[in-house]
């Protein structure tokens, strides 16, 4: 679960980090009076789920407050098409007003899971500003990522080593390792899976500041952390991907037209390549889960066909837990649901296939029924 | 022959008692896994199914009963417990079916058994086979795999009976099939089973199902083409995921060049290994390349 710049910010600023003073603004009033407290000058920031803001026109500098409210009120209710958006870009509902900052060095900072490793790694460059991955590739002498022991944590020396390959001024190092361990505790209390502070920034007057902040929540913790589900903004994910969240289904939109449904993720992944090697794009990714019922395959083709774009549909079912009588039934009982009844491919495979094909065959839905994942190729590519 | 599981195996099922559990130790049993016990704290003295004894701890039932591989079903807020109760009692394997295992709490798993003789495969994972042996530990349906001398390592679980299905269809039969799970921090690597299987006399060739996310694939082409003297074929799925979205699995994410697909098949194909170009293609793949 990804959190805004502005709740990401709050949070680290609650475990000792230091940011920049800013205000949230939902109106250009908001923006105006949160600039005036500033005095005057600020930087206004569009708050989206998303990087590459600045270059999408998304970060502003205002000269006043009047200004300030001006930028906001062409930011708030409208679409930001980043890099990272996609063409369908992201609403922006609040802006960040925050204080200007004499920077002297932009550096990088981030916390995740090295999956290779284990373990926490913390990542810092002393080129901040920029893509890290960019960074990593032109010069990687430039990046040292400082593995962590979880049971003891991070440990001053490794703060102070960090410190000393971003050459920090001796009155900085202190600071910088207040600030490291405290946004690994961050990381590790909130079950964050990323905290990334880009850039960090080391003002004209000697101090720290975290100046950008992104941070994500491990989904498969979030039952553990019941207050962090009030910072999820449903407006920043796809309609269709909130509501098949809400029945647990594992849904992502993508950009064809053959809508998928798989039991199992790497079997949905393997599906949209069969898609693509018949010459046709997905539609999207959707893995119904191993336990599903009749009751939630109704619901994920139903989901399915409700995304417009959807033109035909292919079904790859490999029956394990999941019986391919009951999701025989499930996808009869959402297409006699449907408002309209795309051209429908089905393979299956596996517990109960012979009974799920007479399911299918008994309903007199025109069904292509194939057995293989190169007849599925070979029904979609017609 | 086979590598981790055989008629040796001597299974404890975590869990026994709760739906999950009991529908798969139940269907192991069938396949001729032996299955010696259960444990759920709380339900110690029961019996499963009439034959199986439920214990409230995992030292208890190992020491009772000799289990020497424990299969995990508990839900995920308990799953890392669970892993560190039977690495505390000894138990040499454990596999961890459960998904949705918080990382942080996997990531403490993997330092508790940092100097311990257990191995962990998992979470996230549908177990493994020895189909051979009649050893099978997870649940993967039973009936798709036949014996014979390929070892089967994925990180998938759908996508593996798929494989296993097209194998056998072409009439290769496998020596042991591991599914390693879809977490981004877990166990058993593909590197772990690669070297296994590299060692094992039953297994001749090998089939690598890898994804998108992380870097997992490239160590393993690295191991491959450093130390693997027996054919490999490998599948790589999410050529067409968009970046940054998460794809079912936990780990399939991609975060970067190297998470790519078509960075993993470089890295395989640079590492000697035979390409499956589709995945409509194992098993012609797989039997062109032993035929």
């Amino acid at each position: 679960m990804k959190l805004h710049e502005y709740q990401a910010k709050e949070l680290l600023a609650r475990y000792g980090v230091p940011v920049p003073e800013a205000y949230v603004a939902s109106s250009a009033a908001e923006a105006v009076e949160a600039a005036g407290r500033l005095g005057g000058r600020v930087v206004v920031k569009a708050q989206v789920h998303a990087g590459g803001r600045g270059k999408a026109g998304g970060v502003k500098v205002a000269s006043d407050a009047a200004d300030a409210g001006r930028i906001a009120g062409s930011l708030i209710g409208t679409t930001l098409v980043t890099a990272q958006t996609g063409p369908q870009g992201a609403p922006v509902d609040r802006v960040l007003v925050e204080q200007t900052v004499d920077i002297e060095r932009e550096l990088y900072f981030s916390v995740i899971t090295d999956g290779g490793l284990r373990r926490p790694v913390v990542i810092v460059s002393s080129a901040g500003g920029m893509e890290i991955e960019e960074v990593a590739r032109e010069t990687p002498e430039r990046v040292l990522t400082e593995p962590i022991d979880p049971a003891v944590g991070l440990q001053p020396f490794q703060g102070r080593r960090l410190a000393e390959a971003l050459e920090l001024p001796a009155g900085a190092v202190r600071p910088f390792v207040a600030l490291a361990e405290a946004c690994y505790k961050a990381y590790m209390e909130t079950d964050a899976s990323m905290i990334e502070i880009n850039p960090l920034v080391l003002t004209k007057d000697g101090r720290l500041l975290a100046l950008d902040a992104k941070l994500s929540l491990d989904d498969d913790a979030l039952f553990r952390h019941a207050d962090a589900l009030a910072l999820r903004d449903t407006g920043q994910e796809d309609a269709l991907e909130v509501e098949a969240s809400e029945a647990n289904i594992a849904y992502v939109k993508l950009d064809g037209n053959v809508g998928c449904m798989v039991n199992g993720a790497g079997l949905a992944m393997a599906t949209m390549d069969i898609v693509k090697s018949a010459g046709a794009e997905p539609a999207n990714f959707l893995d119904v889960g191993g336990g599903a019922n009749e009751e939630k395959i109704s619901t994920a083709i139903l989901l399915m066909l409700s995304d417009p774009s959807v033109e035909r549909v292919l079904v790859n079912i490999f029956g394990g837990i999941l019986r391919c009588d009951i999701a025989a039934r499930g996808i009869v009982d959402a297409y006699g649901k449907a408002d309209r009844q795309p051209a429908l491919v089905v393979r299956m495979l596996g517990t109960n296939a012979d009974e799920g094909k007479q399911v299918l065959a008994d309903s007199g839905l025109a069904i292509e029924l194939v057995d293989t994942l190169r007849e599925a190729a070979e029904a979609i590519a017609r | 022959m086979s590598i981790l599981v055989d008629g040796n195996t001597r299974l404890l099922i975590q869990g026994i008692t709760g739906r999950e559990g009991s529908f798969h130790a139940e269907r192991c049993a069938a396949y001729g896994t032996n299955v010696v016990a259960g444990v759920t704290p709380g339900k110690g003295g029961e019996l499963f199914g009439g034959t199986v004894p439920v214990f409230n701890s995992v030292r208890a039932a190992v020491g009772e009963t000799g289990a020497n591989v424990a299969l995990i079903f508990v839900p995920p807020p308990f799953a890392a417990d669970a892993i560190m109760e039977s690495a505390d009692a000894g138990v040499p394997l454990v596999v961890c079916i459960t998904e949705g295992v918080p990382v942080r709490d996997s990531t403490f798993v993997m330092r508790y058994l940092e100097g311990k003789g257990t191995r962990l495969i998992g979470p996230n994972c549908p177990g493994l086979i020895s189909p051979g042996s009649k050893a099978k530990i997870g649940i993967m349906p039973g009936d798709i795999h036949t014996p014979g001398k390929v070892g089967v390592v994925s990180r998938s679980g759908t996508l593996t009976y798929e494989a296993v299905d097209q194998l056998t269809k072409a009439g290769i039969g496998q020596s042991t099939c591991v599914g390693i799970g879809g977490d981004p921090v877990s166990g058993t690597t593909f590197v772990d089973v690669l070297e296994l299987f590299n060692d094992d006399p039953g297994t001749e060739a090998i089939v690598l199902i890898g994804e998108i996310g992380g870097t997992k694939e490239q160590q393993a082409a690295a191991y491959i083409k450093e130390h693997v003297r027996k054919p490999v074929a490998s599948l790589i799925v999410g050529q067409t995921a968009p970046p940054g979205r998460r794809m079912g699995h936990a780990g399939a994410v991609i975060t970067g060049e190297a998470a790519l697909a078509s960075a993993k098949v470089a890295a395989l194909q640079d590492a000697g290994c035979h390409i499956i170009p589709t995945p409509a293609d194992i098993g012609s793949t797989v039997a062109a390349m032993v035929g």
